[in-house]
């Protein structure tokens, strides 16, 4: 099983100090962020994409083909990637360098976005959502896998006799994940190409996210990839630790009570209660965690939100040292244990990077 | 025969309400003339009072409270809502209007609606129809002809030789809204539709 961080990419105010960090610390941050996550023996590093403030992953290749250049193992990824106002043809080219780059340690996840003037911006229109995800991603999959596209579609200028460079790295494309919170018809992308399914799953109810797997699972197998079992699931989660339940309650409140998004509104404990948000001790959080895959089955990818609402990049480092230490090897093994024989204990890896593995 | 789930909304803050007030005695009407055809009638009233913290939450998480949850499904869940406010600054209250914000705006298509408001003055009245009557337009719920206002001194007179009293009106509303909901086919549990991708493909000629 793979474990990770996926970054919202938030400029925001810290609410103890009051101080903003300006864009470039945030970017300069979020890189000490991925590096450390390697450091301390995570799997992934993934980064949302937004095209307005307060965040600053606008361009998220960039970032990712420097944090490849300064690390070994990490896997690169998305959490998500606008399919719906990207052109599927630069996501294609853009992320297939970054494979070669990144020998292999690259796979994305597939989202709409929320931000409804994202799509006037980008020139769509937002009550296409759903038909942008399901062309758009259509075409990706066809450029990443046939040498010579041509290609009509609704949405973008025809393509004729166009190889999009580079072919992916040993031709095996990226894999992809299809992120949603609530909209069946991309879990039923997700299945029909046999691609992951990322329920995002913080800061809501675990019920969607509990129907949205179900359905995923069902519809992969409908669609002959695997058993129901075997369909590749990621899962969001959001944490703050300390040694001590009550310290970790103590210091995280104000962030929680100033956070854009849930902020100003139930509180703490509250929230933790109705949402996937586990505030206190180590231990807590791998029995939290732990009782996911009672509603989702056995997964593949754990990506926890630890660099949101503010929090400095020091607290946001020793949340990383008690992950990496206290946390996931202890979560390694427990579901390590669990999962049935025959599930897959991650998503596809690029063959470059089992190969890397096992040399 | 089945039995009939009969839903108030009360929008009242007080207590006693004369809004709940007001629900109670629309129920009461609508039930009695189910129950002269001899239907099983369950009611049930959603004060929105005790709501009103988990209401502004879900505006500022996106979703509902366990409780608040449970209250939406009851209404959108009825075979017939009975749904009252209070007057506040010419128009329903803002808790009214918030609770109905929360609710799907196709979940209510086709249930019959009685809607009721009451105020300190009549002059109030035709709140009723310029703001309550749009709004459960646009639920696409099916309101019934008679909606009832009652002023403070409604509650202490009877009709004249012009217009009827309060308890006449609730009679009629009541009547009204009892035979909307009889005439109406069981509800069916609606299960979310995939879509098979196929169609989805093919709905953009891509197959």
């Amino acid at each position: 099983m793979q474990f990770g961080i996926f970054t919202v990419g938030d400029v925001t105010t810290d609410p103890t100090t009051g101080r903003t960090p300006t864009e470039h610390e945030r970017i300069k941050n979020t890189v000490a962020i991925a590096l450390k996550a390697e450091e301390v023996g995570l799997d992934v590093f993934a980064t949302g994409e937004h095209h307005n403030p307060p965040f600053v992953p606008s361009s998220p290749t960039t970032l990712l083909g420097h944090i490849a250049a300064r690390t070994e193992n990490l896997v690169l990824s998305t959490s998500t990637t606008l399919i719906t106002t990207n052109d599927p043809v630069k996501i294609a080219e853009d992320y297939a360098t970054l494979q070669h780059l990144a020998d292999g340690r690259v796979d994305l996840m597939m989202g709409r976005g929320n931000t409804g003037p994202v799509y006037p911006w980008f020139g769509q229109d937002i009550r296409q959502g759903i038909p942008l995800a399901i062309e758009n991603y259509a075409l990706l999959h066809k450029l990443w896998r046939e040498d010579v596209v041509d290609w009509e579609g609704r949405f973008r200028t025809a393509l004729q006799g166009f190889t999009s460079t580079p072919r992916p790295l040993d031709g095996v494309p990226p894999f992809v994940w299809h992120g949603s919170i609530r909209s069946p018809e991309i879990a039923e992308q997700a299945a029909y190409y046999g691609d992951g399914f990322f329920a995002n799953h913080i800061f809501w109810p675990k019920q969607h996210t509990e129907k949205m797997v179900r359905l995923y699972r069902q519809r992969y197998a409908h669609y002959g990839h695997g058993t129901p079992e075997q369909a590749i699931v990621g899962l969001g989660g959001q944490v703050f630790m300390r040694k001590n339940s009550q310290d970790a309650v103590r210091e995280f409140r104000p962030y929680f009570d100033n956070a854009p998004v849930y902020g100003h509104g139930p509180s703490l404990e509250e929230f933790a209660r109705e949402t996937p948000l586990t505030v206190g001790s180590p231990q807590e959080v791998v029995e939290r965690t732990l009782s996911f895959r009672e509603y989702v089955g056995d997964y593949q990818r754990q990506l926890f939100l630890v660099d949101h609402a503010g929090l400095p990049l020091k607290t946001v480092l020793e949340q990383l040292d008690i992950l990496g230490e206290e946390v996931v090897p202890v979560l390694r093994k427990e579901f390590a244990n669990l999962r049935p024989a025959g599930v897959p204990a991650t998503a596809p890896l690029h063959p470059a990077v089992t190969a890397a593995k096992e040399a | 025969m089945r039995t009939l789930k009969l839903v108030a909304v009360s929008a009242g803050l007080g207590s006693p309400s004369s809004t709940r007030l007001l629900a109670d005695r629309l129920l009461r009407a609508a039930r009695y003339r189910l129950a002269e055809q001899e239907y099983a009638v369950d009611v049930e009233v959603v004060e929105l009072r005790d709501l009103a913290v988990d209401i502004a939450h879900n505006f500022v998480t996106g979703f509902p409270s366990g409780k608040l949850r449970e209250a939406i499904d009851t209404v959108t869940g009825a075979d017939g809502v009975i749904a009252v406010t209070p007057v506040f600054t010419a128009s329903y209250s803002g808790l009214f209007k918030s609770f109905f914000d929360l609710v799907d705006p196709t979940a209510l298509t086709g249930v019959p609606v009685l809607i009721g408001a009451t105020g300190g003055t009549a002059r109030h009245s035709l709140v009723l129809d310029h703001a309550l009557r749009p709004l459960f337009a646009y639920l696409r719920a099916l309101t019934v002809p008679t909606a009832v206002y009652a002023a403070s001194e409604d509650w202490g007179s009877g009709g004249d030789e012009y217009t009827e009293g309060l308890p006449a009106r609730i009679d009629r509303a009541g009547y009204e809204f009892a035979d909307a909901v009889a005439a109406r086919p069981a509800r069916e549990a609606d299960e979310d539709e995939v879509v098979p991708f196929e169609r989805q493909l093919a709905d953009l000629r891509l197959d």
